[in-house]
C-alpha cells in the first residue's frame, strides 16, 4: 500500500461528508419531527386545539417573538447576543406610538419610523460591541436596561393609545387571506426574506465567517467592525418590525411589556439548532424553534394547565433541545 | 522480569468508529530511560499515550506497570499509579500563581481543611523548582510567563507527582534553543533519578540528543524499536514513512527577478521590533530565520496591518502605502498564512469552497449583494484542482481535511484573491514529514509563477532548502541577510544569537 500522507483513503472522506450531510440535515428535521409531533399529540388529546381559530391563534402569538427570534438569528450566527430586543421591542413601540399620534403620521411613515428606529438601535449596538469594544452580553445588557427605562421616560409610564390612527390595527389584525390575520403572513415573509439574505447574499455569507472564527475573516481582508455592525443592525430591523406589530395588535404601545421577549426569541432560536457558539444556524430552524414553543404554550393552556407550570415546561425543552444537540455533537466530535 | 523494567504495552489495540486508531502496539519503558516515540500525524502516537493516562480505555492488549497487570481507567488512576503526561497544549490556569497551578486539586489543608496552607505550598513549591532546576517565582502569575517558562511549571507539575512514569508530548515545540538545552538538563536529572521518560517529538534531530530508544509508529502499526545509537536521522524517518526522504537540500533554481515588490525600512513596533528593513523581489522566497521571540511572526503581523508600527515606511510595487489594517494589506495583494491555521486561517467549520472564497466574496456578489454560488463553486473547484487539495468535494467541511491539506485551502484562499505577495508563517508546522516535500514543492512553483513569498521557519533545513535569500532576526532586530549560496547552519544561527551585549 503505498502512503499517501496528504490524505486518508478518498473513500473514507467521501463517506464522512456524506454522513455529515445527512447530519446536518437529521437536526432540522428532528426539530421539525419534534414539532410535528408535539402538534399531533395536542391535537388528539383536545379537539379545542385542533381548530382553525386556535391555530391562528397559536401563529399569530408567536409573530412578535418569532419577529425577534428571526432577527436575532444572524446576531447569534455571528457568536454574539442581543439582551435587549425585548425591551428594544417595547422602546420601539412606544417611539413608534408617539409619533403616530402626536405627529399624526400616516400608517405607512409610521411603519418606516418603527422600521427606522429599530435599525438605529441595533446600530448603536453594533457600535458598542464593535469600537468600544464591549462584549456583546454586557453591551446588550446594557442597551436593554437603557431602553427599558426610556421606554418609560417617553411613555410617561401610560399605555400610548393609536386607536386614533385609522388603519394601524389593520396591519397586524387585518386579514389580506381571509381568515389568517396579517401578522402571521408579515412574519411568514419576513422570515423567507430573511432567509434568502442569510443564505443567498454577501451579509449572510460574512455572518457565518464571522462567526466560525471571527480572526480568521478579519485577516481575510473582511472589515469585521463594519459587518458586524450592519448585522446588528439587522437584528435592529427586526426589533422596529416587532414593535409595529405589538402596537398594531394591542391598538397601544404598552410600556412594561416587551421585557423577557428576548429570552423566548433566544429559546425558539436555540430549540431551532442555531449554535450558540456561531458559525451554524437557519431561519427555517429557528421559525420551528418558535412554533414549538407556541404550539407548546398553547396545547398546555387549552389543557388547563396552569401558566406557571407552562414556563417551567418551556425551560425542560430548552435544555433538551440543547442536550441533544449537544449530544449529536459529541457523537460527531469522535468520528 | 527484570527489576528495572517499569512498564510494558503489548499487543494493544484501539478502535474508534471507522477507525483503528492501534493495532498490536509494543511498548516497554526501563526506570532511567528515555524512550522516544515517533511517528506521522495521526501514526497512533496521541492515541497510545491517551490510553495509558487514562482518557481512553484500550479494547485490548495488556499494560504492566512495575510487573503487575494495569487497567488505567481515568487520568486519576493513572496519576495514582505514577504515570503523568505532560500535553502539548499547556494546561495551566493563567490567573493562578505557580504554586497554585502545581497544587491544583492537592493544595494542603490547613484550620479545619476550610483554609488553603499558603505557605506550605510556596515552601513545597520552592524545594520543587529546586529539585528540578528551575528558577521561578512561586508566587508569580503563570499568566505573566512566557510560553517557555509555562512549559516548565508543567514539567514541575508532573515530577511533583513523584511518579516513575513521565510522558512528555512534543515538549520543545514552543521552546528556543537555549530553553531546550535546560529541558534537557532537567530531562537528565530525571533520568538519574530512575525514572522513565516516554518522549514524542516532531523534531527528530533532538532524538540523537535526548533518548536512549527509538519507537516508531505508523498508521497506527507498531513499525520498530531501535536504539537511538545505532540509527540516524534518515533512517528514521524511513520507518516513519516507509521510503527515504533527502536531507539537506537547497533550492534548483532561483526564480527572483530585479523587480522589487515590497521594501521595508525601519518598521518599529512598541513592543519588539526595532529598525526592521529588508526588500522582497518579484518570484522570490525570502527566509526568515531566527530563534523564537526573534520577532519574524511581529514583521508579518505589522506588514499586514494586524499589528500598529510606531514608525518605519512600506513600499508596494514601488509605492508607499500605509497599511491600518489587514483589510488594506488584502486590498494591496499581500496574505498572510499564520502558522496557527486553525486559529487564522480557516473556518473549520465550514466547507471548503466557503474558505476559498473568503477573501474574495465581493468577487463572486452582484451589485444587489446576492452571492454567485456558480462561479464562487468553480473557481473553488479550480483551485482545488491547480492545488491538488485532497478533498471528496469542495462541500467537505474544513475540519475534516488533514493539516496539508488545510494549509493548501488556505494558499488557495489567497490564490484566489490573486494576492502576489505570500507570507508564510512556519508553513509545514503540523504538516506530516512525508507531505512536507509537497508543500516545499508547492511553495517553488509559486515563486516560480511571479508570486513573491516571505517564508517565516524556526526549521533551518527549511529555511535553506527552499530561500534564495535569508533574512535573520534576533530580539526584533534584522542581524544579517544573506544570499542562500552563502548560508549554512552555523552562519544562520551566529545571526540568530547574535544579542546585545
Amino acid at each position: 500500500m503505498s502512503i499517501d500522507t496528504f490524505t486518508d483513503s478518498g473513500e473514507k472522506r467521501a463517506r464522512r461528508g456524506l454522513s455529515s450531510l445527512i447530519r446536518q440535515q437529521a437536526e432540522q428535521s428532528l426539530a421539525f419531527a419534534s414539532l410535528v409531533l408535539i402538534f399531533l399529540f395536542f391535537a388528539f388529546t383536545n379537539a379545542a386545539f385542533y381548530s382553525w381559530s386556535n391555530i391562528t391563534g397559536i401563529l399569530l402569538s408567536t409573530a412578535v417573538t418569532g419577529m425577534l427570534a428571526i432577527g436575532t438569528t444572524f446576531v447569534i450566527i455571528t457568536g454574539g447576543i442581543d439582551l435587549s430586543i425585548g425591551t428594544g421591542t417595547t422602546l420601539a413601540a412606544v417611539v413608534t406610538a408617539k409619533m403616530l399620534t402626536s405627529l399624526h403620521l400616516s400608517v405607512g411613515t409610521g411603519i418606516l419610523v418603527g422600521i427606522a428606529f429599530g435599525a438605529l438601535f441595533g446600530a448603536l449596538n453594533g457600535i458598542l460591541i464593535t469600537f468600544l469594544k464591549l462584549p456583546p452580553f454586557i453591551a446588550t445588557l446594557a442597551m436593554m436596561l437603557i431602553a427599558k427605562g426610556l421606554a418609560l421616560v417617553i411613555s410617561d409610564v401610560r399605555p400610548v393609545y393609536t386607536d386614533s390612527v385609522s388603519g394601524w390595527s389593520e396591519i397586524a389584525l387585518g386579514e389580506l387571506i381571509p381568515n389568517l390575520p396579517n401578522a402571521v403572513l408579515i412574519l411568514a415573509l419576513a422570515a423567507v426574506i430573511a432567509s434568502i439574505v442569510l443564505n443567498r447574499t454577501i451579509i449572510g455569507r460574512y455572518t457565518f465567517a464571522i462567526g466560525s472564527n471571527e480572526e480568521a475573516t478579519k485577516l481575510s481582508g473582511v472589515n469585521v467592525k463594519k459587518w458586524l455592525i450592519l448585522i446588528y443592525t439587522i437584528g435592529g430591523i427586526f426589533v422596529g418590525l416587532a414593535g409595529i406589530l405589538l402596537t398594531s395588535r394591542l391598538s397601544s404601545a404598552q410600556p412594561a411589556l416587551g421585557s423577557g421577549y428576548e429570552l423566548e426569541a433566544i429559546a425558539a432560536v436555540i430549540i431551532g439548532g442555531t449554535s450558540l457558539l456561531g458559525g451554524k444556524g437557519s431561519i427555517l430552524g429557528t421559525v420551528i424553534g418558535a412554533l414549538i414553543m407556541a404550539v407548546l404554550i398553547n396545547g398546555l393552556r387549552i389543557m388547563e394547565i396552569q401558566q406557571e407550570w407552562q414556563t417551567v415546561v418551556v425551560g425542560v425543552v430548552i435544555v433538551l433541545a440543547v442536550y441533544t444537540d449537544s449530544l449529536r455533537r459529541r457523537r460527531a466530535g469522535l468520528n | 522480569m527484570p527489576t528495572d523494567q517499569l512498564l510494558v504495552i503489548s499487543g494493544v489495540n484501539k478502535e474508534f468508529p471507522g477507525v483503528q486508531a492501534l493495532q498490536d502496539v509494543h511498548l516497554d519503558l526501563k526506570a532511567g530511560e528515555v524512550h522516544a516515540l515517533v511517528g506521522e500525524n495521526g501514526a497512533g502516537k496521541s492515541t497510545l499515550m491517551k490510553i495509558l493516562s487514562g482518557i481512553y480505555t484500550k479494547d485490548s492488549g495488556s499494560i504492566t506497570y512495575r510487573g503487575e497487570q494495569v487497567n488505567v481507567a481515568s487520568p486519576l488512576e493513572a496519576q495514582q499509579l505514577g504515570i503523568s503526561i505532560i500535553h502539548q497544549e499547556i494546561n495551566l490556569m493563567p490567573d493562578l500563581t505557580v504554586a497554585e497551578n502545581i497544587f491544583i486539586g492537592r493544595e494542603p489543608k490547613r484550620f479545619f481543611k476550610i483554609f488553603l496552607d499558603k505557605k506550605l505550598i510556596v515552601k513545597n513549591t520552592h524545594a520543587l523548582l529546586a529539585e528540578v532546576n528551575l528558577r521561578l517565582d512561586p508566587n508569580q502569575k503563570v499568566g505573566d510567563l512566557t510560553v517557555a517558562k509555562q512549559q516548565m511549571v508543567e514539567i514541575a507539575k508532573a515530577v511533583s507527582y513523584n511518579g516513575s512514569v513521565i510522558i512528555m508530548d512534543e515538549p520543545t515545540s514552543s521552546l528556543t534553543t537555549t530553553e531546550t538545552a535546560a529541558l534537557f538538563k532537567i530531562i537528565g536529572d530525571l533520568k538519574k533519578a530512575g525514572k522513565g521518560i516516554i518522549y514524542i517529538s516532531h523534531r527528530l534531530e533532538e532524538l540523537s540528543q535526548i533518548s536512549d530508544r527509538v519507537t516508531v509508529l505508523r498508521d497506527g502499526k507498531y513499525i520498530d524499536t531501535v536504539k537511538t545509537s545505532e540509527t540516524n536521522i534518515s533512517k528514521i524517518i524511513a520507518l516513519m514513512i516507509g521510503r527515504n526522504v533527502e536531507q539537506d537540500l537547497r533550492p534548483e533554481v532561483n526564480t527572483s527577478t530585479s523587480e522589487v515588490v515590497l521594501e521595508v525600512k525601519g518598521l518599529t513596533t512598541k513592543r519588539l521590533l526595532k529598525d526592521v528593513s529588508f526588500d522582497l523581489k518579484r518570484g522570490e522566497i525570502l527566509g526568515f530565520a531566527g530563534l523564537v521571540g526573534a520577532g519574524r511572526t511581529e514583521v508579518a503581523l505589522a506588514l499586514i496591518g494586524r499589528d500598529p508600527i510606531v514608525s518605519g515606511d512600506i513600499w508596494v510595487k514601488g509605492k508607499e502605502v500605509k497599511i491600518h489594517n489587514p483589510a488594506k494589506a488584502v486590498a494591496l495583494g499581500i496574505g498572510y498564512l499564520s502558522e496557527d491555521r486553525k486559529r487564522y486561517g480557516l473556518l473549520l467549520g465550514q466547507d471548503v469552497s466557503f474558505n476559498i472564497t473568503l477573501a474574495s466574496i465581493k468577487r463572486f456578489t452582484n451589485w444587489v449583494g446576492f452571492f454567485q454560488k456558480k462561479s464562487s463553486g468553480d473557481a473553488a473547484k479550480k483551485a482545488v484542482k491547480a492545488l491538488s487539495i485532497k478533498t471528496p468535494t469542495i462541500a467537505q467541511t474544513a475540519k475534516n481535511l488533514s493539516g496539508g491539506n488545510q494549509q493548501k485551502v488556505v494558499i488557495a484562499k489567497w490564490l484566489t484573491r490573486e494576492c502576489d505577495i505570500l507570507i508564510f508563517d512556519e508553513p509545514t508546522r503540523g504538516v506530516d514529514v512525508g507531505a512536507k516535500d509537497e508543500v516545499y514543492k508547492l511553495l517553488r512553483n509559486l515563486a516560480a509563477e511571479g508570486k513573491s513569498i516571505i517564508m517565516i521557519s524556526s526549521e533551518l533545513p527549511e529555511v535553506l532548502r527552499l530561500s534564495d535569500r535569508i533574512v535573520v532576526m534576533c530580539e526584533g532586530r534584522v542581524t544579517g541577510i544573506q544570499d542562500n549560496k552563502d548560508s549554512d547552519q552555523n552562519s544562520l544561527m551566529k545571526f540568530a544569537t547574535k544579542y546585545r551585549a
